[in-house]
C-alpha cells in the first residue's frame, strides 16, 4: 500500500511508520505544519507543531529512508480548530481541539489530499485498534488501556477508519515504544510526551481565551444566588472547575465548591457543591458514526474525556439526538466535551454534549 | 533519478572537484608569510584572476564571500548610501534587508527606475530572476541609474554562466555571484566592487580580503569557483544554445499534454529557467508526485520549515496567490540532458493524469 503516515516529530508517529516500512508498504512521511507562526523550539512537554518538532519529524523520516514533506494547514487548522475552540468557550462551552482536529484535519484534509496524490491510507501513532473484515472496518480501544486514544478518533466515520492505518494500536506499552524506537536508532526515543493544547504551548488556557476573548468582569453567585467573587470572563471556566475560582466568600458550609454553570450571556458563574454536579443523563447533538447510524435503543460505556472511566448507560437515537442515561451519577461532565460510546472495547460513536441533567434536580 | 534543479544548486562540474581536490593537499593559511602560506595565496590568487577575467573585472575588485547572500548583504549595507532602492523581485538576501526601497515590477517581472533623480541613492536589481527566469536590461538599468546619480548593484548570481557579464564594459559599481550555481562548491562567492568604490566590512575581524571582508578565505573552494567559471566560459555560446533548446523543449511538451499551462517569463529568459504555472493545481502536490517519479524541480522558494508558500516573485507580478501556488520550476544545468528532459516531461505528463483523475 502506498502510505501517508502523519509524523508529529514525537516517538509514536515515527515507531509508527517505522512498522510500516518493516511490513513493505511505500510510506512518505508528512509533517503538519499548524501554525501560522511556529515556535523555533518546543516548551517542554507543550507544543507540536514548533520548527524543532518539525526537524525532528525530518530527521525520522531520514532514519526510515522514507520522503519527507510539510504540508501547510496553518488556515484550515485556524479555522477549522482553533476558530471553533473560540467560538465553543466563547459559547460557555468545553470543546476538545484534538478530537476536532482529527475530525477535520489528519482524517480529512490531509485523508483526503492524500487519496487524491494516490494514496491508499494515512497513518498515524494513535493507540487504538483497527479490525478488519473484507471492506468492513471496526475501531477498537487500544491493548494498551493506559495509553488508549480511542477517545479523540471516535468522530471518525466508516469511509475515514477504512483508510486509516494505527499501527500502534497492538503494543504492550509505552515503554516498549520507546525501547523500539531506541532499537530502531530514531534519536527521538526519549522525546517527552506531548500533553495540553498544542495551539497553547504556555499551558494557560484561560490567559489564551481572555487575550483573544477579551477580559469581561462579572460576578460567580452560589446556588442562593449570593455573590461569592468575581471573574474576568465566564467564557473560561468549565462546568466541574474547582481550581482557579478565588472566591471571597467561605462557603456556609465549609465544603469545596465547584463550577456548576457558565452562563455567557449574563457573564454569570454558577458554583456550588459536588453534588450539583452529579450527572444521571445527557443530551447528545452532531452525531457521528464509526460503522452503520443507530436507530435502537443499546447498553453500552460512555466516556466523556480522554481518559476518564467509561461508564455503564443506556443509549438510545431519535430524531438526530442521542440520549444518554447513565447507570450510576457522573461528576465533571460538561456541555461542550464529546460524549464517546462503546460496546465493550468497540467504539460505536460519538456526540457533542448539548446539556445535562443534574440527578439532584 | 532526473534533477531538474539547477537553479537551486547544480552539480558539481568535475573540473571544480579536480581543482579542489589539488588544492586541498595543501596546509597553509593565505595570509602566512612562510612557503606554505605563499603556496595557498598563489592558488587563491590564480583563482581570483581567473574569476575577473571571466565576469570582465580586475582581479582586485573580487572580494570573496561565504556566497551570494553574503555578497548580496555586504553590498546593500556595506556601500555608503542615502537611500537603497531595490526591485519587487529581489533574493531574500536582499528583500529582507531592513530599510529598502521596493520598485514596483510589471506583469512581465521587468522594472524601470522612477524618474526623479536618485543622487546618493544605491539601486539594486537581480539579472536573471532565480524563480521565473526574467532577465533584466541590466545595462539600461545601470545607465539610468547613474544617470539619475545613483550607484548601481546587481545579483547576478543565476545570470552567470547563461549571459555574457561584463563588469567594467557595463561600469556596473558592484555585483554579486556564487559558485554553486555553475557546478562549482557551496559556500563561496563573490562580490565584485569597482575600483575606488569604499566598502565597509559587515562582521568584525582580520584585514583579508583588503580590509573588505574578514575570516580565512578557502583556497580550495575559491579554486573550485574559479575552475567552474573558466569551464563554462569556455563552452558559454554553444551551452547557451544547448540550454535554450531544453528550455523550448519543456515548454513545447508541456503545452502538447497541458494546453492551460502559463510560461511565468516573456522574453528574454535565462535559457536555463523555465516556471510554469498549473491554474488549479498545488505545486507541493505536484512536485511530491513528481519526486515519486524520481524527477526533482521545485515550487517557489524553499524556507526554513519546507513549506511552500506562493512564490513572492509571482505575487510581485500580479499573479493571484492560486496562481503562485500553482507554479513549478525546472532548471538547466551543464549535466542536464535532452533524454533527461523527455523523461521528465513523460513524467510530469502522468503526475497531471494522475492528479487530475484522483487514485489513477
Amino acid at each position: 500500500m502506498k502510505v501517508l503516515a502523519a509524523l508529529s516529530g514525537g516517538v509514536d508517529s515515527a515507531v509508527a511508520a517505522a512498522r510500516l516500512v518493516e511490513q513493505g508498504h511505500e510510506v512518505t512521511g508528512v509533517h503538519l505544519a499548524l501554525s501560522k507562526n511556529p515556535e523555533t523550539y518546543r516548551s517542554g512537554a507543550r507544543g507540536c507543531c514548533s520548527l524543532e518538532d518539525s526537524h525532528d519529524a525530518r530527521r525520522a523520516a531520514d532514519v526510515l529512508g522514507i520522503p519527507f514533506y510539510v504540508w501547510d494547514l496553518a488556515a484550515e487548522f485556524d479555522r477549522d480548530v482553533v476558530a471553533d475552540f473560540l467560538a465553543e468557550y466563547a459559547a460557555g462551552r468545553t470543546p476538545n481541539p484534538c478530537l476536532r482536529c482529527n475530525e477535520k484535519i489528519k482524517f480529512a484534509a490531509v485523508l483526503e489530499r492524500g487519496l487524491q496524490l494516490g494514496f491508499d491510507a494515512v497513518a498515524t501513532g494513535h493507540y487504538a485498534l483497527l479490525e478488519r473484515s473484507g471492506q468492513h472496518v471496526r475501531l477498537l480501544r487500544s491493548s494498551e488501556a493506559a495509553k488508549d486514544q480511542s477517545y479523540v478518533l471516535g468522530v471518525l466515520t466508516q469511509r475515514q477508519l477504512a483508510h486509516s492505518l494505527f499501527p500502534l494500536g497492538p503494543v504492550r506499552s509505552k515503554a516498549d515504544v520507546r525501547a523500539e524506537a531506541a532499537e530502531r536508532g530514531l534519536f527521538i526515543a526519549r522525546k517527552p510526551d506531548s500533553h495540553d493544547i498544542c495551539f497553547i504551548p504556555s499551558g494557560d488556557t484561560a490567559g489564551y481565551l481572555r487575550e483573544r476573548l477579551g477580559a469581561k468582569v462579572g460576578d460567580i453567585v452560589d446556588a442562593a444566588g449570593e455573590v461569592v467573587g468575581q471573574h474576568a470572563g465566564a467564557f473560561q471556566f468549565t462546568v466541574g472547575q474547582r481550581h482557579g475560582l478565588r472566591l471571597t466568600v467561605p462557603a456556609h458550609d465549609g465544603r469545596p465548591r465547584y463550577v456548576t454553570a457558565v452562563d455567557v450571556e449574563r457573564n454569570v458563574v454558577r458554583v456550588g457543591p459536588a453534588s450539583a454536579l452529579a450527572v444521571r443523563a445527557l443530551r447528545g447533538i452532531k452525531l457521528t458514526w464509526t460503522e452503520a447510524e443507530r436507530r435502537d435503543t443499546w447498553r453500552g460505556l460512555a466516556q466523556w474525556r480522554a481518559h476518564s472511566e467509561p461508564a455503564g448507560a443506556v443509549f438510545s437515537y431519535r430524531a438526530g439526538e442521542l440520549r444518554v442515561e447513565l447507570d450510576h451519577p457522573a461528576y465533571g461532565i460538561a456541555p461542550g466535551q464529546a460524549v464517546v460510546c462503546y460496546e465493550g472495547n468497540v467504539v460505536v460513536g460519538s456526540a457533542t454534549i448539548a446539556e445535562c441533567e443534574v440527578a439532584g434536580c | 533519478m532526473i534533477y531538474l534543479d539547477s537553479a537551486a544548486s547544480a552539480p558539481l562540474r568535475p573540473q571544480a572537484r579536480a581543482a579542489m581536490r589539488a588544492a586541498w593537499e595543501l596546509a597553509g593559511n593565505p595570509n602566512s608569510a612562510h612557503a606554505h602560506g605563499r603556496a595557498a595565496r598563489a592558488l587563491l590568487e590564480d583563482a581570483r584572476e581567473a574569476l575577473s577575467a571571466v565576469v570582465g573585472a580586475s582581479s582586485g575588485e573580487i572580494v570573496f564571500t561565504s556566497g551570494g547572500t553574503e555578497a548580496n548583504n555586504l553590498a546593500l549595507r556595506g556601500i555608503a548610501a542615502e537611500r537603497r532602492l531595490v526591485s519587487a523581485v529581489e533574493h531574500p538576501s536582499i528583500a529582507n534587508i531592513p530599510g529598502v526601497e521596493v520598485l514596483r515590477v510589471g506583469g512581465d517581472g521587468r522594472v524601470g527606475l522612477p524618474g526623479a533623480p536618485l543622487a546618493g541613492a544605491l539601486v539594486s536589481v537581480q539579472w536573471a530572476n532565480s524563480e521565473t527566469g526574467v532577465v533584466q536590461d541590466i545595462p539600461e538599468l545601470a545607465a539610468a541609474a547613474h544617470g539619475a546619480g545613483a550607484l548601481f548593484h546587481t545579483d547576478a548570481v543565476q545570470a552567470l554562466g547563461h549571459l555574457p557579464l561584463d563588469f567594467a564594459g557595463l561600469g556596473l559599481d558592484a555585483m554579486t555571484i556564487t559558485a554553486h550555481k555553475i557546478g562549482g562548491p557551496v559556500g563561496i562567492g563573490a562580490l565584485v566592487v569597482r575600483r575606488g568604490l569604499e566598502l565597509c566590512p559587515q562582521a568584525f575581524g582580520g584585514e583579508q580580503e583588503n580590509r573588505r571582508r574578514p575570516g580565512t578565505v578557502p583556497v580550495a573552494l575559491a579554486a573550485g569557483f574559479a575552475a567552474a567559471a573558466q569551464t563554462l566560459n569556455q563552452e558559454l555560446a554553444s551551452e547557451n544554445s544547448r540550454l535554450r533548446g531544453l528550455h523550448d523543449r519543456v515548454v513545447a511538451g508541456v503545452r502538447g499534454f497541458a494546453p492551460q499551462v502559463e510560461v511565468n517569463c516573456s522574453e528574454p529568459c535565462s535559457p536555463a529557467i523555465v516556471n510554469l504555472t498549473f491554474p488549479g493545481a498545488r505545486a507541493a502536490d505536484l512536485l511530491l508526485l513528481l519526486d515519486r517519479e524520481g524527477v526533482s524541480c521545485s515550487a517557489g522558494t524553499a524556507c526554513t520549515a519546507g513549506i511552500s508558500r506562493p512564490s513572492p516573485v509571482l505575487l510581485a507580478m500580479g499573479r493571484s496567490e492560486a496562481d503562485a501556488a500553482a507554479s513549478l520550476r525546472f532548471s538547466f544545468g551543464w549535466q542536464t540532458t535532452a533524454d533527461e528532459v523527455e523523461l521528465a516531461l513523460a513524467a510530469l505528463e502522468r503526475v497531471l493524469r494522475v492528479y487530475r483523475g484522483g487514485r489513477a
